[in-house]
């Protein structure tokens, strides 16, 4: 469904992805693991279509999304959301009018079956209370719960998430995690996850893939992952400062 | 030799840099301009940008209109009166307040308040990922942003810039009357007499692509922000020098189109 074919990117000189290259089926849910810096969330804005790599390609369903035309691009976004680490809300519009958003500006249902839907994701997200807020008012957590609100509403076939649980308590994280299985479970959903979290990305992965100077260096399983002889992903899942990833 | 290497390298990057950005907002302009079709779609947003534009600048406009008229006023009334000719003050007030002084004081204000703030504004909404979000939502950034903006200082600047003229004569009037010893009633007719039919339209058409101008520059340069806090304070910077060189280089083809020979 997604394939990101040797892909290569730099900025100002710095090589950020160095022939990135991954399948992800249908329904799966892809977590992306990696230190600080190696290119992560690069990876989830070229499948987004937001940067477009210096060579390679990213094929969403098939339909080439790097170089493509705006009209092609926007096709391929309608069937996906992404929830930004930093939640990324409209800073003068209230909790309520972000999540509606884009089923107001594309007008997908009437007024009434707009509020429906926003009420129920703000049920669902436990935002009930700050719907009025503005993002200003609101804590980092709510504004991810708010942007992936925001994502549920269009109910896409694909959702992006960058670091989903960074900055949530632990009871929040485990609902997201949870929320993220559900939408695989009961929607097909295909989920890529970018997380520093090893106990989310256990809990929701199908496969883990970590990048390490812009190279997939393994792709597996949580328990292929777990048990993985590679030292770089030893190194990273236990957190050990000694062994060949280099602490800047 | 290095020296004069790092000089072309220097004046070439800078060079493409304003050509792209140059590039960039004409064609971010002539996007805005086809979205207008949906401006009744976007009226609220529309008068709220209307709103901040004239309404918010309301106080700094009326201070530097009064303030220009007095200073205009003084200035050309001493040396009138060196010819006991003080009783023209009107007629020279109003002509260069409605051809020249109204629509530039005007969008020296506009930029100054409300562009800097727009470039702001969009620029921080860039660096924060709101953009990226509008387009993963199939949102055009244009229509949503830019066009109301556009429509908003498009309407605004000319309405402003007929507030400024007229109270810039209120405040030519007042010097007049306390340091020239000019009468109201005889500043008042040389200032109705004086009017143009011309010159109100130029002024006010000049004011129409100044308010153009500003809003492509300020979302142009706020659109292509980066690097945080450091890319909006640019963005910021670089919209009042554009759009302050440009509206007097507009300027100045506007009233060399319509009064050169």
């Amino acid at each position: 469904m997604i394939e990101l074919i040797a892909i290569h990117k730099s900025f100002n000189g710095a090589k950020i992805l160095n022939g990135v290259h991954f399948k992800i089926r249908k329904g799966e849910t892809f977590v992306i693991i990696g230190q600080s810096g190696t290119g992560k969330t690069v990876t989830l804005r070229h499948i987004a279509g937001l940067t477009d790599p210096d060579s390679g390609e990213v094929l969403i369903e098939g339909v080439r999304m790097n170089g493509a035309r705006n009209r092609v691009k926007e096709k391929l976004r309608k069937k996906m959301g992404i929830v930004f680490q930093s939640g990324a809300l409209i800073n003068w519009m209230s909790v309520r009018d972000n999540i509606s958003l884009p089923l107001r500006e594309n007008k997908l249902f009437s007024p009434d079956e707009i509020e429906r839907i926003t009420n129920e994701k703000l049920e669902l997200l436990q935002l009930k209370d700050a719907a009025d807020k503005m993002p200003a008012d609101i804590s980092g957590g709510m504004k991810k719960r708010a942007s992936l609100a925001r994502v549920l509403v269009i109910n896409p076939d694909i959702i992006l998430y960058d670091e989903p649980t960074s900055g949530l308590d632990p009871v929040m994280s485990e609902h997201i995690n949870e929320l993220i299985r559900r939408m695989q479970k009961d929607f097909d959903v295909t989920s890529i996850v970018v997380t520093h979290d090893m106990q989310s990305a256990y809990h929701i992965a199908d496969r883990i893939a970590m990048l390490y100077r812009g190279e997939i260096v393994q792709c597996g399983t949580p328990d292929e992952i777990r048990n993985t002889e590679n030292p770089i992903v030893k190194q990273f899942i236990t957190g050990q400062v000694t062994g060949p990833i280099e602490v800047a | 030799m290095k020296y004069f290497k790092n000089l072309f390298y220097l004046t070439g990057k800078r060079l493409i840099d304003i050509l792209d950005i140059s590039g960039f907002t004409i064609l971010l302009l002539l996007r805005a301009l086809y979205f207008c079709k949906n401006a009744f779609s976007k009226r609220r947003e529309i008068f709220k940008q209307m709103y901040i534009a004239g309404v918010k600048s309301f106080i700094v406009c009326s201070l530097v209109a009064i303030f220009i008229g007095m200073i205009l006023s003084l200035q050309v009334g001493i040396e009138l009166q060196r010819f006991q000719q003080q009783s023209l003050i009107g007629d020279l007030l109003i002509t260069t307040m409605t051809r020249e002084m109204g629509p530039l004081m005007t969008g020296i204000i506009i930029i100054a308040s409300v562009g800097s703030a727009m470039a702001a504004e969009i620029g921080t909404m860039k660096v924060s990922e709101e953009i990226d979000a509008l387009e993963m939502m199939s949102i055009s950034p244009v229509k949503f942003l830019v066009m109301p903006r556009l429509i908003a200082l498009a309407v605004m600047v000319p309405i402003s810039t007929i507030y400024v003229i007229a109270l810039g004569t209120i405040g030519g009037a007042i010097v007049a009357y306390f340091q020239l010893n000019v009468p109201y009633d005889i500043y008042y007719n040389r200032v109705v007499q004086a009017i143009r039919f011309k010159a109100t339209y130029v002024g006010i058409f000049k004011s129409f692509i100044f308010g153009i101008i500003i809003a492509a520059i300020s979302c142009s340069q706020g659109l292509k922000a980066t690097n945080g806090a450091l890319g909006v304070g640019k963005a910021t910077r670089s919209t009042v020098v554009a759009s302050f060189l440009m509206v007097l280089i507009v300027g100045y083809f506007i009233t060399s189109f319509f009064y050169g020979k």
